[in-house]
């Protein structure tokens, strides 16, 4: 295996989204063909390129990126909200489009009298959303299954990502405030970049013709 | 006293060796107390890296901090006198809460500054400094060299509010052109410029007939033209990049602001700038520059593994012979081995040799080299 210095590390988020992003890493000169055998492998290389991917848990393609165990990624723009990565986040793919939203039973009724109860995976985004508005706030950390917070009396609002709506309505909740569209970033290791830009730079123009040709 | 270099570590070794390249260019240690009453530190906080401070109460009532920072407590200590520049450099540690772990943890950070008054000069050694700390640690390192009044020149000729600029500012850290385009257009404003600006990286020879096109008279550029020439003509010119993505906080920094790259290590090991803002915050009329080193980042860098732990084992048993027992490790380490006497081989040492204690003399056991 050549070592992490030689190669073109890429962290690619598991699931639909990844298969979509390396669609486009292929498309862009950066094919590696093992990686559509159906294994259990994590790693693929393609020697003459240069370039080795890897798939990782969505949520974790940042910090990989960050401590610098892959030179690129794409992540959530929730996500880098979230745990703030000290990246660069260098394209905008334009895919996996969804928001940042906060969301509430119909029939509830804000009373800005009262501390605010708020359930979320995305603490430190809710807690940056409600403290510019200099709301009070009691937040609730939970790792899933937000959506029944509310209707069990465990908080008064959620914030989630909505992508198209339909298990809030199924659970008879709505989107009262959009915080923050979200959609898949290019993100790079801030060393990695120096030493590898000519390469970054070819990727994310090819990304970047892709996705006008796309619109 | 003669030193092993292979027995000493990145880190360590690059502790000797910076200290007597800063000794070189006439800079003096500074060495300080691991306290400093914490009073500095409050009303400085957002200069801090972290804000997050471990304190504690003297036996005098005072409460003092283990220092999260060592360029408050230079500055403090440091005097105005008009012609003059105050060159000090430290090796010391520092208490920081870790990013991922919120926990503290104690970083060794060796720097310098430059206090006083700065001129051209000044700027250029201590940028040289920088580049020459780097390329003792690796000799693949890039500087990355930003002006930040260049950025602020041209966060003010595209109009934007004060609110928008630390977005902006956040962005450009970030090389995020599409936030950039999505800020702007939220005021109405064209951010191609900034766009541009960001986008405008690279070898100071390719980069400065850019930036002339794009940012036109300006006293700050022909600064950054003027100190990189003189780099360029030391040779460093192909290891320093011009990148505005490096950013500071405007509130304390102003000028130039640069920071060091080693390929293999995941971030940045090296961090500096001009602080003339945190000196008139402050109350002091001097000007000041200086940076760090973040040496315990180095232990990440690739080094041989050790394979062996030891050249050879020496086992001996209770009541053995104790001339005969020296007299056969002193040989050893006589031809610069090293040596380790056992009654039992410990679990899971690696040796190259092992060797057991005769009556009639030293006989090999293992031979594993």
């Amino acid at each position: 295996m050549k070592s992490l210095k030689t190669m073109l590390n890429v962290a690619l988020p598991k699931g639909r989204l990844g298969e979509k992003v390396y669609a486009m890493f292929e498309k862009a000169g950066f094919p590696c063909p093992s990686i559509k055998e159906n294994s259990r492998k994590l790693i693929f290389e393609n020697a003459e390129k240069g370039v080795r991917y890897f798939w990782v848990k969505p949520s974790d393609v940042a910090i990989y990126v960050e401590r610098g165990a892959a030179d690129i990624g794409v992540a959530g723009k929730d996500i880098l909200l979230e745990y703030e990565p000290d990246v660069y986040e260098l394209f905008d793919l334009d895919i996996g489009k969804c928001r940042m939203a906060v969301a509430a039973q119909k029939t509830f009724r804000d009373d800005p009298q009262k501390t605010l109860r708020v359930a979320t995976k995305f603490t430190n985004i809710a807690k940056g959303y409600y403290a510019a508005m200099g709301r009070d706030i009691d937040m609730i950390h939970l790792n899933g299954s937000i959506e029944i917070a509310p209707i069990l009396g465990l908080s008064d609002v959620i914030v989630d990502i909505v992508e198209t709506g339909t298990t809030l309505k199924e659970n008879n909740l709505e989107v009262i405030e959009t915080i923050v569209p979200i959609s898949a970033r290019l993100i790079a290791n801030k060393s990695g970049f120096k030493f590898k830009s000519a390469l970054i730079e070819e990727i994310v123009s090819s990304l970047a013709k892709q996705t006008e040709e796309a619109k | 006293m003669d030193i092993n270099n292979a027995v000493l570590k990145h880190e360590e070794k690059a502790v000797f060796a910076l200290r007597s390249l800063y000794q070189t260019y006439g800079y003096s240690q500074y060495k300080m107390s691991k306290f400093e009453e914490y009073d500095l530190y409050v009303r400085n906080k957002n200069f801090l890296v972290s804000d997050n401070i471990i304190t504690f109460t003297d036996t005098d009532g005072k409460l003092m901090a283990l220092k999260p920072d060592v360029t408050l407590s230079i500055i403090k200590n440091s005097k105005d006198v008009p012609g003059c520049v105050e060159k000090v450099y430290y090796n010391e540690n520092v208490y920081r809460v870790s990013k991922g772990t919120h926990s503290y943890k104690e970083i060794m950070q060796t720097g310098l500054e430059c206090i006083g008054d700065i001129d051209n000069y000044s700027i250029y050694e201590v940028l040289m400094l920088a580049a020459e700390s780097l390329a003792l640690v690796s000799s693949e390192y890039v500087l990355d060299v930003s002006h930040l009044d260049i950025v602020a020149e041209v966060m003010e000729s595209v109009g934007v509010s004060d609110e928008a600029k630390r977005e902006i500012l956040k962005c450009i850290g970030e090389k995020n052109l599409h936030g950039i385009s999505a800020i702007c257009e939220g005021e109405g404003k064209d951010g191609e410029k900034l766009r541009r600006l960001v986008s405008t990286y690279g070898a100071p020879k390719q980069v400065l007939p850019v930036l002339r096109e794009l940012v036109g008279e300006s006293a700050a550029l022909m600064q950054l033209e003027q100190i990189l020439d003189a780099l360029t003509a030391s040779g460093m010119g192909d290891k320093i990049q011009i990148d505005f993505s490096v950013i500071n906080d405007m509130n304390y920094y102003n000028g130039f602001v640069f920071k060091g790259f080693i390929n293999g290590l995941a971030s940045g090991v090296l961090s500096g700038g001009q602080y003339d803002n945190l000196m008139s915050k402050m109350g002091r009329k001097s000007r000041a520059i200086g940076f760090a080193l973040y040496l315990d980042l180095l232990e990440q860098l690739e080094q041989n593994d050790r394979e062996y732990d030891v050249d050879a084992v020496i086992l001996y048993e209770d009541g053995c012979d104790l001339a005969a027992l020296n007299g056969a490790v002193r040989l050893l380490t006589a031809n610069g081995k090293s040596v380790m006497a056992q009654k039992s081989v410990p679990e899971k040492l690696h040796y190259k040799q092992l060797l057991k204690l005769q009556d009639r003399g030293v006989e090999i056991i293992e031979n594993n080299a």
